[in-house]
């Protein structure tokens, strides 16, 4: 009987004393995954501007006035260009 | 003496006094029980909910405005998040009092304001007005960039906050402004595409309950009130390529011209997609300090002009049609074309010409005369079924429908003015999507803004696809030598269109101003796009359509006809001479 008692003691303490770990590390982690949220939002943010920036310089407003400007590149004329049959230039 | 015989002792308290203790402690004890009875059962809810609200809080989960896309997922409008600095006043009665937490804006040094001001870009007497004396909060300035609102939180101001909000970006500026439009500052749509879809492109914010420990970290979530949905994107049809093509070669001609306004739009003739349209004047969105006034408008759908000439093509059809008339029908166009007093002429004398060369030299008398064999009811029937007079309803804002009187009220003069586009109105995507009838075989389908991926392959049947092929070899004379737009051409395709030139009505009169307008397509072997072209008061010496509007056609269609890779189908005159000076080794 008091075998069992000291045995049952000792479960409820060892069951008290996880319980208490495992909330800590549940809040813990928790902790964490707040931590990494916020992180996931500022990734967003920077993800979201980036792209922007990239609409930016691609801007084809911006490519057309660089290639004119800076090298010099404009349309062929017309009589400048020369047709290849698609289906003789796969042979 | 005995203690034993202690008489007070041995004088017996009266039984009933100890009674009474042992009630009045039970009775005490019932109480006790009953309160905690009271208080942790009957409203344990109660209580633990008022516990929880010291620790739980309701933080918002952000979501975001979907983006807006052009059809290869070009980024044409994104949301970011960004801050709005926020001061908070909380004045206490006693400053002994005042905790250091407790301290708001109102404590700030004028040291302060002035470093905040320089952060922010703003009058160091602005921002000391804008902080509230009384209990409260207000905006310093809100869309601030993260890096700007990072650096004052770091200067630890009391009271000053950063809250997030979303600032919109238009990475193509004014480009194609007309078509995404703009949003306000609460990220609401108001304007073009961000109005029309607004509502699959808003988010909705979430809410979750959270316990928070002291130093307000959340520990513990306890509930998901309302989960955040992003806004989804919206995937147009336009391809910024094309858009930039067509903006800059309209801003072009607008500036030669010296034009009030103009407008462009380029349609797909398989898909019904609408893969470019340009206005000018234009605004930037991200600058919101002109979002108002004229530019704003999106001229291609809100304003409505007499089309001209550029509707004549509509009664050869009809003439076709009806049997009565080939290709080839002689039709009388001399002199002029009594109606009472009013009457008809055209620019220049043409004399006896075919059905074909009334459209190539666009002869008023010639369409009025095919017109009068027609019904004023059957020749609203076709204008009716080519989407005049009704908006498109393609979801646009602000969308007008023109004028298209009942056939009833048209007198035979008004049904002779209306055979070449005056006395009515159409928006120049009405009159583009028109053309749609002659570029496929005679059948008309919806347009669309987003992208289509599964086109529709017949549309409404509004003539037979012999009568479409006929009008297209009409319009391709018209684009070619002797007809009223030669300037339409491009070396290496066939084009086909027609010109208009429509007097403006100015307070029911037509004035000396005029809007130059040009409608056509290419390649005519297999026409693949629908451009439309309309310049509102050329201003430099020349109004004519052909002069002024065909040759920004042929501009456009031709960048459009190359950035898309169509096969040319008619020989360019130069090509062999290019090829000798590649075999003479000339180096490029």
């Amino acid at each position: 009987m008091l075998r069992l008692n000291l045995l049952l003691i000792a479960a409820l303490v060892v069951s008290a004393v996880s319980m208490v770990s495992s909330q800590h590390r549940s809040r813990a982690l928790h902790t964490e995954l707040e931590r990494e949220l916020t992180r996931m939002r500022v990734l967003e943010t920077e993800w979201g501007q980036l792209q922007i920036e990239q609409g930016a310089l691609a801007a084809h407003a911006r490519i057309s006035d660089l290639a004119e400007t800076k090298l010099r590149m404009r349309a062929p004329d017309p009589n400048r260009i020369i047709v290849i049959d698609s289906t003789e230039a796969g042979q | 003496m005995k203690f034993a015989h202690n008489p007070l002792l041995a004088e017996l308290l009266p039984a009933w006094r100890a009674r009474l203790m042992l009630i009045v402690m039970m009775a005490l004890f019932g109480g006790l029980v009953a309160r905690a009875f009271w208080l942790q059962v009957v409203n344990d809810e109660f209580y633990q909910r008022k516990g929880e609200e010291r620790f739980s809080r309701v933080l918002p989960t952000p979501a975001s405005r979907g983006r807006v896309l052009d059809r290869n997922e070009q980024v044409l409008a994104m949301s970011t998040q960004v801050s709005a600095i926020v001061a908070e006043s909380r004045p206490t009665r006693s400053d002994a009092k005042a905790n250091p937490k407790d301290i708001g804006a109102e404590k700030l040094s004028p040291a302060q304001i002035r470093q905040l001001a320089e952060l922010l870009g703003m009058d160091h007497r602005e921002i000391a007005r804008r902080i509230p004396e009384n209990r409260g909060r207000s905006y310093l300035k809100r869309q601030v960039q993260p890096e700007v609102a990072k650096q004052i939180l770091a200067l630890k101001l009391p009271g000053i906050r950063a809250e997030p909000e979303y600032r919109r970006y238009y990475p193509h500026g004014e480009v194609s402004a007309h078509v995404v439009g703009f949003t306000g500052m609460d990220d609401n749509g108001l304007e073009g595409i961000e109005l029309a879809m607004n509502r699959p492109l808003t988010g909705q914010v979430g809410q979750r309950r959270v316990i928070t420990d002291a130093r307000r970290n959340v520990v513990e979530d306890i509930e998901v009130l309302a989960p955040p949905r992003d806004g989804g994107d919206v995937r147009l049809a336009i391809d910024a390529r094309l858009q930039f093509l067509v903006h800059s070669k309209l801003k072009q001609a607008v500036t030669d011209h010296k034009a009030r306004a103009g407008s462009a739009v380029v349609l797909d003739t398989r898909t019904g997609e609408v893969l470019a349209l340009a206005n000018w004047p234009t605004y930037n969105p991200n600058n919101r300090d002109q979002l108002s006034g004229p530019p704003l408008r999106n001229r291609a759908f809100t304003d409505t002009y007499e089309p001209g000439s550029t509707i004549k093509p509509i009664i050869a059809a009809m003439a076709l049609e009806s049997g009565r008339y080939t290709f080839d029908t002689p039709v009388d166009c001399s002199g002029k074309l009594f109606f009472g007093r009013a009457s008809i002429g055209d620019a220049h004398s043409h004399g006896t010409l075919t059905l074909a060369e009334v459209i190539q030299k666009s002869s008023n008398i010639g369409v009025a005369k095919i017109a009068g064999t027609f019904k004023p009811s059957e020749m609203w029937h076709v204008y009716d079924q080519m989407g005049f007079g009704s908006p498109l309803r393609l979801g646009f804002p602000g969308e007008a429908g023109g004028r298209l009187r009942p056939a009833a009220s048209w007198k035979p003069v008004e049904q002779a003015t209306m055979s070449y586009g005056h006395g009515m109105s159409v928006t120049l995507m009405q009159m583009a999507r028109s053309y749609m009838v002659f570029a496929r075989d005679g059948d008309l389908i919806p347009l669309s803004l987003t992208r289509v991926d599964t086109p529709q392959v017949n549309g409404l049947q509004v003539f037979s696809a012999q009568t479409a092929r006929e009008v297209r070899r009409m319009l391709e004379m018209a684009a070619g030598p002797g007809g009223t737009a030669p300037k339409a051409q491009i070396p290496g395709y066939r084009v086909a269109g027609k010109t208009g030139t429509a007097h403006k009505l100015e307070g029911g009169a037509y004035a000396n101003k005029y809007i130059a307008s040009f409608v056509g397509f290419a390649p005519v072997s297999d026409p693949r796009y629908i451009v439309a072209v309309m310049i509102d008061e050329p201003s430099n010496g020349v109004h004519y359509g052909g002069q002024v509007a065909a040759p920004v056609f042929s501009d456009i269609m031709n960048a459009t006809l190359r950035a898309t890779g169509v096969p040319p189908d008619a020989p360019v005159p130069a090509l062999q001479m290019a090829k000798n000076s590649v075999t003479g080794k000339e180096g490029w």
